[in-house]
């Protein structure tokens, strides 16, 4: 495994912090899909020898869990609440300015590559929905007319090749 | 016994037991899908569901899971409460919303739980107006065929393979309505118990690929209770057949064997009955040295047995560890007791008398798979069990769950209560220890193992027996490791209440099972009750040949040497597989005539001057004995065709053709096992294994066929439109037709498990005592050891260290379960799984001779050349190497030996 | 604003100039309950939480002290505490802002706790959805640590205990304890059956574990500072201390605010707190708990029995916010998520957006849920979009009837409550969208 050197550090510290190895399990899947941007069948064998497990013990929580991915999605990841306190404040009509946006239906990546969009259940930011993340970082209270500049942004971003990325609350 | 209630009617249940068990034991119909009464509860499907009630003032009561409920005085349920059936009927609605309703096209069709348990429930009108969800399917080898559009996610086949089995590549996959059983990709399912998914599964997401070759219903096979053949712990089994060949065996229950599963060399060697290479007719060979072969009638054959028996000087017999007892005795009787041969080598021939000495002597008899089940410390000394005895080493893999949960019986969670036990027990093992050259399956579970030279492990062995009782002599000169681990495994022994000793004669080694021996005597001596010695054999009928007393080979060819004897009949015996070629050439040559009978075609039949065919399992009756010394009866499912016999009924006929003996006494299985219970009163109570064939209930025969069976008028249409006299069957109480008593026949006679409702093999629970409990009637066989008390002093050679030797390697027999099986291993669907020819060796050694994985190494071994890839085994101590015993085509018999590296 | 909040958890959340710093949190004095806890016995601390009758805050309401008291302390196992922070239910926020804004908050509250029970090791299950809350926290306990409220020998007592923060990977079924205890194991967030699984005493590695909400532990920490007794005089009698109301959806100033329990009605709250439903609008139904708790009609009358005996007949407007009212009107104030519509919300699209959440995040181990909750989507979803049947209003009820009660786990009745509850209350809307002709409508809005 092709790891990078602070990921390797920080699964090496995890491991020990649990009491069972097989814990450490959904830690070491973070920070590989975090590393490699998604989980490789390499990288389920090499985290289940890892923590002395099987292979397939990992494929199960691999396949169980859905943040968890087999496979590299685009450059960002959004991901718009689905649920109903954002549905009811307009969740749906983002989502069609999202596809129109990227040029991609939910659940796709955009042809150029510069996002997937994904529906996400419930982001526990009821009250200023509709919200959606964009990577770590939350975006709420979002208008049509904002996602629209944010994606004209992402997608200018990724056409640059830039690598600054979109941090902050843009609420 | 508890007091409990269902439906106002009150009755006696046990209280180990959950409810679900208990209502099934007491005969209701209640419907069910996770729970097995070998996995236990779960409580996923929702499908048990009845009414439970406080107490008689309660009459609201709660739907509960039956599976989850405490069989406990007092209790009150209700089955027909309208509430609680609505709800199974909605379980199964549910279920069946996405099951794609293919049972036309199923193989499962008409014996699928599913089915049966959705009639059962009534539900009948299908609500679900939406497309069904889909999976994609996978290749997942030669044995088993995957369609998981049929699944019902109920979790049976994950718990078993996973759980249970120790499979580690079947699990359950995603989530929600999308769960998927399957490999994380396509291939091959590692686990050689992975056949029984064919009865685990409810319906027909697992199904017998080797039966889809040659597909045929339930209900149009005619079947007949049979005895696996391919190892020693003689499964109980059931052969069906349709059109004149075996179509697929399933799992017999035998409460003390193999309960509710088979391995996969049991359950898919069948093929092998309707092989190319099937003798079915008798064989003249005019030039021994010349590959020419004449097809004779049996006449023809006769006449020339006739011949060579008149101008024979002696005649001579080699019986066979493979062919069933009857035919082993009669040729015993043919050819006299100072002729008869075991059929196996000195080195062979002395282990297995010895562990027959060692078995006699027991305390308690050799014990049973279920006591290795229940056994809460076990010693495998000298064996390697998933494959020399596969099923064994299923039930040793339970067993390692027996001793975490007495420490911990104060959590009192039921037995049944299978999640909870299992996450209770997390990753805690009891202890097994392992003693064994190379690794083993079994090493995940081992508390510790000792891989050694077969000298080596005997001596732990007899260290362990000092270590429990130091009047056993001490083992001097032991290395400080095997020292600790000697007095870890007395330590354990002592501590259990139910210890084991497992040992065998894999490694063909008197001193190991003298070892054995010595400690399960130490334990008794120590006051440790319930101690048990359990004996590995590797054929299935190799306990009850040796108890034929023959010769070994070496003392044949003695007397062929001095004249004594000059004409051979051998009796399903491949001798090429038992000694090395030169030695067997020499035998051979030295014979002038030889007759052989065979169901198959070997090395051995083609240098024989007469061949006659013989039946294999699929067209006899006979006995096998067991590891345990249990002789078991297996009968034939097909009547015999065309020239095929019995080879006993064979034997009989050259008695009275030669006029050895008088014919009659030879022509049935009841007159040749009265003649053997005379002659040898040991083996007496192999005739009580089944009933006799006079034996009827209500005048009538037991049918082979189901009831349903169709097509019985035409199925030779094409050869004649008369409908031709069904077979007879003169030597047991089975008829070959549907006609007969409609009722449950013994256990020994059972030949489908029907009951009305229940077309699946679950009906099984409607032919025991008490569900997972001993059959109706008592389990079938007759236990010829009954062990000898507790006073036997076993012998105490201590063997000497193994010496340092850098000029050669020990060769060493270790074992495949595909492949190690002469029979099996012609079947296609197990050849498939066939490892090709290796010679296991340490990494050091490798090294040494500048040699890599892959690499070609030469051995010479006495006078036999052997020449195989090389494969690394970093577990082999240095010095030894492995080289699997009796692959086809590649067979290096009589090890151990010194082998030296030709380079 | 009519009403003021009464802020004890949140009491310095969103005040100017604070920050999720330990400087400033001790500042305000944060950290003296530690201090003050671990000079007491363990005890004497838990019988304070169970004097203090505080329920858990996580949706069932279970009282604290009780799930405490189960503990199984003679089995000589570790014991762990798992603080759930996998707040996933729809119309829930509040545990958020404590991470967000006042982590140290919650540590204390962790620390006192673990305390309390004699924890050896602590855990915090966060949802994969809050990367920057886990990062806060982690920060957070790193800076406690360094001052010595977490890891060795916390203030000098001898007692020593980590947390350890655990991420989740987007499982609603996490937030179930056995579930979340499975996930935490390495495993698939299976849940697991009780009995015998009651966590208190075969929890984590089959260990006496206690599984308490975010919102729940800041409490404890607020019963050890002023005493079980008067933290039970607060709130309404079994139903104390205050709680986060987190009110999303339709009106004019969502958002979370804290209030003594039982101190407002929801008419209050939804009216005068969150200033009604927007000009022009007027309010149709009212989710009390999160989405799972049985929907409740504007215009609906309830009637009952209270424990104590006293008879109401209430309005909507009428129910007090507190755990039991919010029961006896046959719903239930869960994880304290209102979700507010108003006349323009389609009842069949919204229960269709809820259906689908549950179908979503059903486990798949045991049937009902597994089967049933995608069933109830596609009916709902397909008499949203066009295409339903006349009897399918009834087959959605039966099916919701036959799911509620006989599942391993609550989340049986978590996806057949909505469905019940909305079926029945609606049941003209459901039966008009069913009978209406076939054509594919356009414009949904919640699906």
């Amino acid at each position: 495994m092709n790891l990078r050197a602070e990921t390797m550090e920080h699964i090496d510290a995890t491991i020990p912090r649990y009491p069972h190895k097989r814990s450490a399990v959904m830690p070491l899947l973070h920070a590989v899909q975090r590393d490699q941007g998604y989980i490789s069948n390499e990288a389920i064998a090499w985290v289940a020898g890892k923590l002395g497990l099987e292979p397939v013990n990992v494929y199960e929580v691999v396949t169980f869990y859905p943040f968890f991915r087999q496979a590299p999605i685009g450059r960002r990841h959004i991901r718009l609440c689905r649920t109903l306190s954002c549905a009811l404040c307009g969740g749906f009509g983002i989502a069609e300015v999202l596809e129109e946006a990227f040029e991609c239906r939910m659940g796709e990546t955009a042809p150029d590559g510069s996002a997937t969009l994904e529906w996400a259940e419930c982001l526990a930011s009821c009250d200023k929905g509709p919200v959606l993340m964009l990577d770590d970082d939350l975006h709420e209270n979002l208008t049509e007319e904002g996602v629209r500049e944010l994606a004209r942004t992402i997608r200018a971003e990724n056409a640059e090749g830039s690598d600054s990325s979109m941090t902050g609350n843009n609420s | 016994m508890a007091t409990i209630t269902i439906d106002g009617q009150s009755y006696e249940a046990d209280p180990s037991a959950n409810l679900l068990q208990a209502a099934l034991t007491l005969g209701f119909d209640l419907p069910y899908f996770c729970w097995h009464p070998a996995l236990g509860s779960v409580g996923a499907c929702r499908q048990c569901a009845v009414r439970q009630y406080r107490d008689e003032e309660d009459t609201t009561g709660q739907i509960v899971m039956a599976c989850m409920v405490p069989v406990a005085d007092g209790l009150r349920c209700s089955i027909v409460e309208p509430e609680a059936a609505e709800f199974r009927a909605e379980v199964i609605e549910w279920l069946m919303s996405n099951h794609p309703h293919d049972c036309p096209v199923c193989d499962e069709g008409g014996e699928c739980h599913l089915q049966d348990m959705t009639v059962m429930t009534g539900h009948c009108k299908r609500r679900f107006r939406f497309p069904k969800r889909t999976f994609r399917n996978q290749y997942l080898g030669p044995f088993i065929n995957h369609e998981m559009n049929r699944c019902i996610q109920c979790y049976r086949c994950v718990r078993f393979y996973g759980d249970y089995a120790g499979g580690s590549d079947l699990v359950a996959m995603a989530a929600h309505n999308h769960v998927y059983f399957g490999r994380h990709e396509e291939g091959i399912l590692e686990n050689e118990f992975s056949g029984n998914l064919v009865e685990i599964c409810p319906t027909g997401v697992f199904t017998d690929k080797t039966l889809k070759h040659h597909y045929s219903r339930k209900w149009d096979m005619v079947s007949s209770p049979s005895v696996c053949s391919h190892c020693a712990v003689g499964c109980n089994t059931i052969a069906s057949t349709r059109y004149g060949s075996v179509r697929r065996i399933l799992n017999r229950y035998h409460h003390d064997i193999n309960g509710y599963f088979l391995c996969d060399r049991g359950r898919f060697g069948y093929t092998f009955t309707d092989a190319a290479d099937r003798l079915r007719r008798p064989l003249l060979h005019p030039d021994r040295e010349r590959d020419v072969e004449t097809v004779a009638e049996p006449a023809e054959a006769m006449k020339r047995i006739r011949e060579i028996f008149s101008e024979a000087t002696g005649v001579a017999g080699i019986g066979s560890p493979r062919a069933s007892l009857e035919s082993n005795y009669a040729l015993r009787n043919l050819v006299g007791s100072g002729r008869f041969s075991s059929g196996l080598p000195r080195i062979e021939h002395d282990a297995t008398t010895a562990l027959l000495e060692a078995m006699r002597n027991a305390p308690d008899g050799p014990g049973s798979l279920r006591d290795a089940e229940r056994a809460d410390a076990v010693l495998i000394l000298g064996e390697d069990p998933n494959n020399t005895a596969p099923r064994l080493a299923l039930a040793l893999r339970q067993s390692v769950r027996n001793e975490p949960i007495r420490a911990d019986a104060g959590s009192r969670i039921p037995r049944w209560h299978d999640r909870a036990i299992r996450d209770f027990v997390q990753d805690r093992k009891g202890p097994l220890f392992i003693a064994w050259p190379a690794s083993t399956r079994l090493d995940d579970l081992a508390a510790g193992t000792h891989r050694a030279a077969p000298d080596e492990i005997a001596r732990l062995g007899f260290a362990v027996a000092h270590a429990i009782d130091p009047q056993s002599p001490a083992v001097t000169d032991l290395d400080d490791s095997a020292s600790d681990l000697a007095s870890r495994i007395a330590r354990a022994l002592k501590e259990a209440d139910r210890p084991m000793v497992v040992s065998g004669t894999a490694l063909r080694s008197p001193a190991i099972i003298a070892a054995a021996a010595a400690t399960v005597h130490a334990l008794r001596r120590t006051g440790s009750g319930g101690s048990s010695f359990l004996a590995v054999a590797p054929e299935a009928n190799t306990i009850g040949d040796a108890m034929l007393e023959g010769a070994p080979l070496e003392t044949l060819e003695q007397q062929l040497e001095s004249g004594e004897v000059d004409t051979l009949v051998i009796l399903e015996n491949d001798i090429y597989r038992r000694l090395p070629a030169p030695a067997t050439d020499r035998i051979i040559s030295k014979a002038r005539r030889i007759i052989a009978l065979d169901s198959i075609a070997t090395a051995t039949t083609n240098r024989a001057d007469v061949v006659l065919p013989a039946g294999s399992f699929a067209e006899s009756d006979g006995t096998f004995v067991n590891h345990e010394g249990r002789a078991q009866r297996f009968f034939q499912p097909l009547p015999p065709a065309g020239d095929v016999l019995e080879a006993w009924r064979w034997i009989g006929r050259i008695a009275a053709e030669t006029g050895t003996s008088k014919q009659n006494e030879w022509d049935r299985l009841d007159r040749v096992l009265t003649a053997l219970a005379r002659d040898c009163p040991e083996l007496a109570p192999a005739r009580d294994a089944a009933p006799d064939a006079a034996f009827r209930a209500n005048g009538q025969r037991f049918p082979r066929a189901p009831r349903r069976f169709s097509g019985r008028t035409s199925i030779l249409s094409h050869l004649s439109v008369h409908e031709p006299k069904p077979p007879e069957d003169s030597d047991s109480p089975l008829s070959f037709t549907m006609e007969g008593h409609s009722g449950q026949p013994p256990a020994a006679l059972v030949s489908h498990y029907w009951s009305p409702g229940w077309n699946s093999s679950q009906a099984l629970n409607k032919f025991q005592s008490e569900v997972a409990g001993p059959a109706r009637g008592g389990d079938p066989g007759a236990r010829l050891i009954p062990g000898n008390g507790p006073n036997e002093r076993p012998s105490t050679a201590i063997p000497a260290p193994v010496p340092d030797d850098d000029q050669t390697l020990l060769a060493v027999p270790c074992y495949e379960v595909f492949g190690s099986d002469e029979l099996s291993a012609r079947a296609p669907a197990v050849a498939e799984r066939i490892p090709k020819p290796y010679v296991a060796l340490a990494p050091t050694d490798a090294e040494h001779h500048g040699l890599d994985s892959g690499d070609s190494l030469n051995l010479l071994i006495g006078e036999l050349r052997v020449s195989a890839p090389v494969r690394l085994d970093p577990k082999l101590p240095p010095g030894l190497c492995g080289i699997p015993a009796g692959m086809p085509g590649w067979s290096v018999p009589h090890l151990p030996a010194r082998a030296s590296v030709v380079t | 604003m009519a009403i003021s909040e009464q802020r004890v958890i949140l009491k310095h959340v969103d005040e100017p100039g604070y920050d999720p710093g330990i400087e400033c949190y001790v500042r305000h004095g944060g950290y003296e309950t530690l201090r003050k806890a671990v000079g007491m016995q363990p005890e004497e601390i838990c019988r304070g939480v169970e004097v203090s009758e505080v329920r858990g805050r996580g949706g069932a309401g279970f009282p604290a002290g009780m799930k405490w008291k189960f503990l199984d302390r003679k089995s000589g196992k570790p014991i762990y505490l798992i603080c759930n922070a996998d707040e996933s239910e729809p119309g829930t926020f509040k545990d958020r802002q404590i991470m967000h804004k006042d982590p140290h908050q919650l540590i204390e509250g962790m620390m006192v706790s673990a305390f309390a029970i004699q924890a050896a090791l602590a855990f915090i299950y966060i949802r994969e959805e809050m990367p920057q809350a886990a990062r806060i926290l982690e920060a957070a306990i790193d800076e406690a640590r360094a001052r010595g409220f977490v890891g060795e020998d916390i203030l000098g007592s001898g007692y020593s205990c980590e947390i350890v923060v655990h991420r989740g990977a987007a499982a609603y079924i996490c937030g179930e304890e056995t579930g979340l205890i499975e996930s935490l194991e390495g495993k698939r967030a299976y849940p697991r059956i009780k009995p015998p699984y009651f966590p208190a005493a075969l929890g984590l590695y089959q260990c006496p574990t206690i599984v308490n909400n975010v919102e729940t532990l800041c409490h404890v920490k607020h019963v050890v500072a002023i005493g079980g007794e008067a933290f039970a005089r607060t709130g309404s009698p079994g139903n104390t201390g205050t709680r986060i109301w987190c009110v999303s959806g339709h009106v004019q100033r969502p958002g979370y605010y804290e209030f003594e329990c039982g101190a407002l009605t929801l008419g209050e709250m939804i009216h005068d707190v969150c200033g009604g439903v927007h000009p022009g609008r007027s309010l149709k139904a009212v989710i009390p708990g999160g989405s799972s708790a049985k929907i409740l009609r504007a215009d609906e009358r309830f009637t009952g029995k209270l424990k104590d005996g006293t008879e109401f007949d209430w309005g909507l407007n009428d129910i007090p916010l507190d755990f039991d009212s919010l029961m006896a009107c046959g719903s239930m104030s869960g994880s304290g998520g209102i979700i507010v519509m108003d006349d323009r919300v389609d009842m069949v699209e919204a229960l269709a957006n809820i259906n689908a959440f549950y179908s979503h995040e059903s486990c798949g181990q045991c049937t009902p849920c597994r089967e049933g909750s995608l069933w109830m989507k596609k009916i709902t979803k397909r008499m949203a979009e066009g295409g339903a049947r006349t009897e399918d209003t009834d087959l959605l009820l039966s099916i919701g009837d036959q799911i509620a009660g006989r599942t391993i786990c609550a989340f049986g009745e978590a996806c057949a409550w909505p469905t019940q509850s909305f079926v029945s209350k609606f049941r003209d809307e459901f039966l008009a969208k069913a009978s209406e002709d076939s054509g594919k409508r356009k414009g949904l809005r919640l699906v």
